[in-house]
């Protein structure tokens, strides 16, 4: 069906990342600190929009334990990454024990265990929690976060504790992040665009008819939730290297929810949509902070009300499903020949 | 019956749901090649024996052999890579996806390549699943649907739908099908179209089969051999001729009365 074009497709892609490496590099010199971290968030929520939608978008299962993972993604990898000098500082109330006092890492190799990490967690709980379904293991998942962030808050000697890590090494620059968004794509792409992938959606779709056509329904649940808290234990492990300083509340279910709100306005069952969800929405929650500022309209004064762009969001999200349920994309994914379509008037739909 | 062996034998199935006996003493033996059938009025347990063959439910006690080996209790999956494959009473297609994805799912069961081998771009990974594709257009093309490869599954007419899940089956590549009221809701000549493709497809996938079916024509025309269940019992088997003047088979569905006044 799409073998004529698929080298054009390739040189199109090709030139797009292409296209966005040098747009980046004029960011990196051109644009200040607040804009570049802004670029950064983007692809860091990427990265955490794709994994969750490749868990309830693609898989189907509701999963509240985005956190969790990135929780651990997080701490795993400061802790590769943190100079033991800067350890010994920090760790007041309890020395940090033995093996994680001394052992060091690059930062590639410590994102990756941050990840490792994770889906080894993942596959840990998915084995009990993916018994049951729907909005069960939504609560169980939420619950597991939960357990997370409280056993991180009293795990002194290792996390140490409600302090938290400070001063965590500023690896993730823009190129860090895009290159590790830039992967997590390909590999989901690769992955949902498999047969492997119409499997996952054939789990969703039906699950007794899956498991008529022979897929064991239960391993390929767990494969996909492991995948996915792979990939957010990668996107913690970048935020923990971004902002530098992680503790236990940081952790929160505020944190799921965000990722939760890209991925339903983006479109479940979408990696575009995740794309395109994490741009808009982590540009609208920056450029909403005027709401939080007092606003003078006439003669009108308004004080400014901190935690009002969260109303806002609520807001957008109950309109979302009222009215979009489906997202901004929907189902659908990008192609260049939809997007060539709609330029050439003369070309067909689809 | 012929003399090939077997391809399917079930042995003193019995299934209870708490104190109801919903199948007892389920005893059939499907012959190699043969189309067979299964009838019985509402709620008598057709559809309790076909989740008890295909691993949906566990039997109480009793066995159930496919081709000599005991396959009871095994999950679904198991059971289909064994070669048991199955459509639904009520249509249970992929909806979101199109009609080669549905197809393409079902022979995942014969894959060899695992989950991470796409995204490492693995080279006989890649090649396996261009051969799965095209061996899903082949068969979709052999049962009409050809056209319709890249559409997605819900918008299908009905009867293309019930078409697609057969094909969806076959793509698991079965010794035994089994096909859940393949004529319900279709109209006389939807119905003598689905005889001929069910012979048809007997033929070219060297299959045996098993139906539920509640449209007489159909079960009277395809099948040559039939099991009678009434309250989860078996109480007639035969060829078609016999089943139609069977006393009892005609109390099972229409009544006492009837009999008497016949």
């Amino acid at each position: 069906m799409k073998t004529p074009n698929k080298s054009r497709d390739l040189t199109l892609t090709t030139a797009a990342v292409g296209l966005l490496l040098v747009f980046l590099w004029w960011a990196n010199g051109h644009l200040d600190n607040y804009k570049i971290q802004v670029l950064n968030l983007i692809a860091i929520n990427s990265i955490l929009a794709l994994s969750l939608n490749l868990i309830y978008g693609f898989t189907g299962m509701f999963s509240l334990g985005h956190a969790g993972f990135m929780a651990i993604g997080a701490y795993v990898s400061s802790l590769l990454i943190l100079p033991p000098v800067q350890k010994e500082m920090i760790y007041i109330l309890q020395p940090l024990i033995w093996p994680f006092s001394v052992l060091q890492a690059p930062f590639f190799i410590a994102v990756l265990a941050g990840g490792f990490a994770a889906a080894l967690l993942g596959l840990i709980i998915a084995i009990p929690v993916l018994r049951l379904g729907g909005d069960y293991l939504g609560i169980a998942t939420l619950g597991f976060a939960e357990i997370i962030r409280v056993v991180f808050t009293n795990l002194t000697p290792i996390t140490n504790g409600a302090l938290g890590l400070k001063g965590i090494p500023n690896y993730a620059n823009i190129w860090w992040n895009y290159g590790w968004c830039l992967l997590t794509l390909f590999f989901l792409i690769r992955l949902i665009n498999s047969n492997f992938g119409n499997v996952l959606k054939a789990i969703r779709d039906d699950e007794v008819a899956a498991r008529a056509m022979g897929i064991n329904t239960f391993k390929y649940r767990v494969v996909s939730f492991s995948i996915g808290a792979f990939f957010a234990g990668i996107g913690g492990a970048l935020m923990a290297s971004l902002i530098t300083t992680i503790d236990p509340k940081m952790f929160s279910f505020l944190l799921t929810f965000n990722v939760l709100m890209i991925v339903v306005a983006g479109g479940l069952g979408s990696l575009t949509g995740s794309i395109i969800g994490s741009a808009v929405i982590t540009v609208l929650l920056e450029w909403l902070r005027f709401v939080e500022n007092p606003i003078d309209i006439g003669s009108f004064h308004l004080d400014g009300i901190p935690g009002m762009r969260m109303v806002i969001f609520s807001l957008l999200l109950i309109l979302i499903i009222l009215f979009r349920r489906e997202g901004i994309m929907g189902m659908r994914e990008f192609s260049w020949d939809s997007l060539i379509n709609r330029f050439s008037r003369g070309g067909e739909a689809r | 019956m012929s003399a090939n062996p077997p391809v399917l034998e079930t042995r003193e199935v019995t299934i209870r749901f708490g104190g109801l006996t919903a199948v007892s003493n389920f005893n059939i033996s499907v012959p190699k090649g043969s189309i067979v059938g299964l009838i019985g009025p509402n709620g008598a347990g057709k559809t309790t024996c076909f989740n008890i063959i295909t691993g949906f439910y566990k039997p109480t006690q009793g066995d159930v052999f496919l081709e000599g080996k005991r396959i009871t209790g095994l999950p679904p999956h198991k059971v289909c890579e064994e070669g048991i494959a199955r459509t639904f009473q009520n249509i249970r297609l992929f909806y979101n996806e199109t009609v080669l994805q549905n197809v393409m799912i079902g022979g995942f069961v014969r894959q060899k390549s695992h989950w991470w081998m796409p995204p490492l771009l693995i080279p006989s990974c890649t090649r396996e699943e261009r051969e799965l594709r095209d061996r899903a257009m082949a068969l979709l093309d052999s049962v009409g649907l050809g056209k319709l490869a890249g559409e997605i599954s819900s918008s299908l007419p009905y009867g293309a739908q019930r078409r697609l899940e057969i094909a969806r089956a076959l793509a698991t590549k079965p010794k035994f099908l089994l096909l859940d009221e393949p004529a319900a809701g279709m109209n006389p000549q939807e119905s003598q179209e689905l005889m001929d493709f069910i012979k048809r497809i007997r033929t070219d996938f060297d299959l045996t089969i098993l139906l539920i079916e509640h449209d007489m024509k159909v079960v009277m025309g395809v099948c040559e051999h039939i099991w009678v269940l009434d309250y989860g019992i078996l109480i007639a088997e035969g060829n078609p001729e016999q089943i139609r003047t069977n006393p009892k088979v005609i109390e099972a569905y229409l009544g006492e009365e009837a009999t008497q006044n016949a």
